[in-house]
């Protein structure tokens, strides 16, 4: 409890140095540097360390490694601390200041500080976020590429029945099983809210691996006839999966957006914005089809696309 | 702290004991998926022992192998055969038997080779076949052995068998995973108290019956 209420105390002194700051966002607060080098480490400089983490998942690891090489290819420092595990690690981390850049989503952060967030279009999540986010913290522009839940079923099982989106299932006369991590029984999106918003009666058949190889294979042997496969997985082309439309966003829409700590300043927001702007929904399935497919680090991943698209 | 009282809360709610998700039916399919798993390596373990220790032959070879096996890990069995055999109840049961029977061979060859030699030799000396004395001197004598190995393979089964519900079965592991998705902690530790109270259930069960097998005059329990 102690040690809780130290991080308390320390972010709010942070949050009022912000405050202090005023609204030009500068790279004053990161708590490591905040005994010589608070002034020292101003925009201009460019040479603030910082630390960027990632999720305990290869292709949030792979953007995390774009943002750190493009800061990299400006002059900052950086240091990498990847696979950390899910946001009740990390966001303490980030709130503390250890971390200073991590690449999240936009629906699962907004529902880590408000469980009850309904879905909405990308852009009215980003701002829900710029109010829930606690004082320090903030989320930069969010990219076209997005990393979400979905209602997938096979090309065979599509064209049998003419369907293109989630509603299209309501006519479908068999039993629909999803296959889908257990929590998908009570999300918003899940068979309650397809009930709902589109008619259609599903069941879930929990199986536990995210929407890896156990759930597309559950998909293609006809074990169940949808499944909860992430958009950007490259199973989805590589087996020639349908992603069921979503006209009515039951789903909640999961952008990339990086959240960062005051330690981010303009110069490296700028930076980490030519990523965001670049990053489209089909370079985010070809980067992990390379980790995926290729075995390719995502160091090398990372690098080769910057310099394709000329970022670096 | 708090966690475990909501645990305790979350298991005396009346809503969690009835239903296809209810905690009986749940621990019901748990305890069957333990007791099928322990069956069918008891099928295979069993008579492997017996013959291993009552022959000599064997005996070194199934006890390295057994070993072996007890350092695979089992979610990636269990993931493995599911890739293989699609989701179901299959996949899991397989690794259950694989996780099983190194406790179960184990057991039942010491339990043959715990018979004193001299009896096992004046037995020989009346002219009990082979078979009669397997079946009148070694297990009767050794029987507290063998169910030590049934004890240690089903307290095994017992609290790896959440993994069943990873593809697509039920068990007590839906109440873990559903907890540990949803971030609903205290059904996640409620989970894993139900099994915790399941395995101590059998695992004192057990040694009464190990205790009552034991043959007078003999203590080898």
């Amino acid at each position: 409890m102690t040690i809780h209420s130290t991080r308390r105390h320390l972010l709010g002194t942070l949050g009022a140095g912000g405050l202090a700051l005023g609204a030009a966002a500068c790279g004053g607060s990161d708590p490591f540097e905040e005994e010589g080098a608070a002034g020292a480490s101003d925009a201009g400089g460019g040479s603030a360390g910082i630390v960027i983490g990632s999720q305990a998942y290869y292709s949030n690891e792979i953007i995390a490694e774009l943002f750190a090489q493009v800061l990299e290819a400006e002059g900052y420092t950086v240091e990498r601390q990847y696979q950390i595990g899910q946001r009740e690690v990390y966001i303490p981390e980030l709130e503390s200041g250890a971390l200073s850049l991590l690449p999240d989503y936009l629906g699962n952060l907004l529902q880590h500080y408000d469980p009850d967030a309904e879905s909405a279009s990308p852009e009215e999540i980003h701002a829900a976020l710029g109010e829930a986010l606690p004082e320090g913290l903030r989320v930069l522009d969010f990219a076209a590429a997005s990393d979400q839940d979905s209602y997938t079923t096979t090309s065979d099982f599509a064209a049998e029945h003419s369907l293109t989106t989630i509603g299209d299932l309501a006519g479908v006369e068999e039993d629909l099983t999803i296959a889908a991590n257990s929590e998908f029984e009570v999300r918003p999106y899940g068979p309650e809210g397809a009930k709902e918003i589109y008619g259609v009666d599903v069941s879930v058949v929990p199986v536990e691996d995210s929407g890896g190889p156990l759930t597309v294979q559950a998909l293609l042997d006809g074990d169940v006839q949808l499944a909860d496969i992430y958009t950007a997985d490259p199973a989805i082309a590589e087996n020639d999966l349908v992603v069921l439309e979503d006209p009515e966003s039951m789903i909640l829409p999961q952008n990339v957006v990086p959240v960062v700590t005051d330690a981010i300043d303009e110069g490296a927001e700028a930076a980490i914005g030519t990523v965001l702007s670049a990053l489209s929904a089909d370079d985010l399935v070809e980067l992990n089809r390379r980790s995926v497919v290729d075995q390719a680090s995502s160091a090398d991943i990372a690098s080769d696309w910057l310099s394709e698209k000329g970022l670096v | 702290m708090t966690s475990f009282l909501e645990a305790l809360a979350w298991l005396g709610d009346p809503a969690h004991w009835s239903g296809p998700s209810g905690i009986p039916i749940r621990t019901a399919e748990h305890l069957g998926y333990t007791v099928l798993g322990v069956l069918v390596a008891a099928l295979i373990a069993v008579p492997l022992g017996l013959y291993a220790g009552h022959t000599g032959r064997l005996a070194s070879l199934s006890l390295a192998l057994a070993g072996a096996a007890r350092a695979l890990p089992t979610l990636g069995l269990v993931t493995l055969f599911a890739l293989l055999l699609g989701i179901g109840l299959g996949a899991p049961l397989l690794a259950f038997v694989i996780l099983a029977i190194p406790s179960l061979l184990a057991g039942t060859i010491a339990a043959v080779q715990s018979a004193d030699p001299a009896t096992v030799d004046a037995a020989r000396a009346q002219g009990m076949t082979e078979t009669q004395i397997l079946a009148r001197v070694e297990i009767p004598l050794g029987m507290p052995l063998l169910i030590g190995g049934v004890r240690g393979a089903t307290v095994q089964v017992v609290a790896t068998a959440m993994l069943a519900a990873y593809v697509g079965n039920g068990g007590l592991g839906r109440y873990i995973f559903l907890g540990l998705g949803a971030r609903d902690y205290p059904q996640m530790l409620a989970g894993s108290l139900l099994i915790i109270a399941l395995a101590l259930v059998l695992d004192l069960s057990l040694l009464l019956l190990q205790r009552l097998t034991a043959p007078r005059g003999v203590r080898a329990a």
